[in-house]
């Protein structure tokens, strides 16, 4: 979905104050970009040069957050929790260690901490004051994460932000945002959905999509 | 400092905007800004003050700009703080001298260490963490300059301690070179009505991690102190 299809909020009202950030990043120019491309290209150049890194480094450092870390590796810790009661209990204990036990850690996700989804409580993760989000079992976060409209709207208007994706969460549930403030890194963890009793750990790694980790939608059967 | 990257609680930026199948990066740019942040780590952090570089930017830039334009204007303001660059060398990106850096660049293994293990932020200190889980709490008000953590919607507010992290390096002086003075690093739960308005009925509440000194005690809900 875009968001752009959904001006109203389940009552018909209608729920945002304000039409689209005109800057956000897919709406910027061609021209824009290649501007921005030879600008950097020439502070590379010279940072280079300065001797601050190398180029070999930078290609390795794009290779691993494009290519190594991603919601694949929290998709597993839930799959795995989801099927194993004692690693799920180990990992709402302590989820840094217990998401070691798969080798998943390192960089912004040092102190990690896993928020469980219940029929009577729904998390949502957030950064209001930049993007902290849990690169080791995540991957680098989507545009929308660290874009004005969510960080500012999603800690006052939570079920607002949700509708925008499409997600509805009943009135009696509570709805738990958790703003990373500080390097303590959120993980949600979705509820199973029913009739997923005979899936394997694989199959259902693959029903665990990066936005249910970050609580704005649930796990749906495909 | 109160900056517009302390956005929490604006309702005006519209919709959230989300895009199918997302790629990591949309630009070979932003690969290369993204990557020399973190390799030039070692030079411009510790993070706390490679963040306050990017609430530095000039508010308007900050809107208008895209989230890896902020990774940039970070980086060149503070390469150019450190005397690595002249502003000059910056717009021709031809070197004028070579840069007075503090130790050699890390090597690629070293680089890819690091993120492998990871910087922890806490630190094994005998302290005693001075409120209990349960305990109600105020977050401070405080007029404050520089880089903080404590966000503006919270200031004033009271709130319920959920969890403690053990003692933390504090943002506010290590972003400023003013050490890493460890201190005890709480969840805190709010209510939404206690943040949002007396009127708001919904049943939602914001976890948020705080540190010791942003909070003072609340024996009472609603009681000033």
């Amino acid at each position: 979905m875009s968001g752009h299809d959904d001006e109203h909020d389940h009552d018909g009202h209608p729920h945002h104050d304000a039409p689209s950030n005109p800057y956000h990043g897919s709406n910027r120019s061609p021209e824009r970009n290649e501007a921005l491309a030879q600008r950097v290209a020439r502070i590379e150049g010279l940072l280079t040069e300065k001797g601050l890194f190398n180029k070999a480094t930078l290609d390795r450092i794009v290779e691993i957050y494009e290519h190594d870390l991603g919601p694949l590796n929290g998709a597993k810790v839930i799959a795995r929790a989801w099927v194993d009661p004692d690693y799920k209990q180990r990992l709402l204990d302590n989820a840094t260690a217990a998401i070691a036990e798969l080798g998943f850690g390192g960089l912004q996700g040092e102190h990690l901490i896993v928020v469980e989804n219940t029929p009577a409580i729904h998390n949502v993760v957030v950064c209001t004051l930049c993007s902290c989000y849990p690169w080791p079992v995540l991957g680098l976060p989507p545009t929308w994460y660290k874009d004005a409209a969510y960080r500012s709207r999603v800690v006052i208007d939570p079920r607002g932000v949700l509708a925008d994706f499409g997600t509805a969460i009943d009135d009696d549930v509570e709805v738990r945002v958790w703003d990373s403030s500080a390097e303590v890194r959120y993980l949600v963890m979705p509820e199973r959905p029913a009739g997923t009793e005979n899936l394997s750990e694989d199959e259902l790694t693959r029903l665990v999509e990066r936005d249910a980790m970050i609580g704005v939608r649930k796990v749906v059967l495909a | 400092m109160n900056g517009i990257h302390d956005m929490g609680g604006l309702t005006n930026f519209g919709p959230v905007v989300h895009e199918a199948s997302e790629p990591v990066f949309h630009e070979e740019w932003e690969r290369r800004v993204f990557a020399m942040n973190m390799a030039g780590l070692a030079f411009i952090g510790p993070i706390d003050r490679a963040r306050h570089a990017i609430e530095r930017m000039n508010a308007v830039d900050y809107l208008t700009t895209s989230y890896y334009e902020h990774w940039l204007a970070g980086l060149l303001t503070l390469t150019r703080e450190f005397g690595y660059v002249t502003a000059e060398e910056l717009s021709t990106g031809r070197a004028a001298a070579p840069a007075q850096l503090p130790f050699p660049a890390p090597s690629t293994a070293e680089v890819e260490s690091l993120l492998r293990s990871g910087l922890p932020a806490s630190r094994a200190m005998a302290i005693t963490p001075g409120f209990a889980i349960g305990s109600r709490v105020r977050a401070r008000n405080l007029e404050l300059r520089g880089h903080t953590r404590l966000v503006r919607y919270v200031r004033g507010k009271v709130g319920t301690i959920t969890a403690c992290h053990g003692c933390h390096v504090f943002p506010d002086t290590n972003a400023h070179d003013l050490g890493e003075n460890p201190q005890p690093l709480y969840t805190v739960r709010f209510e939404a009505s206690e943040l949002w308005g007396s009127d708001v009925m919904r049943k939602d509440c914001v976890h948020i991690d705080l540190w010791e000194s942003y909070l003072q005690p609340c024996e009472e809900r609603g009681s000033q102190p």
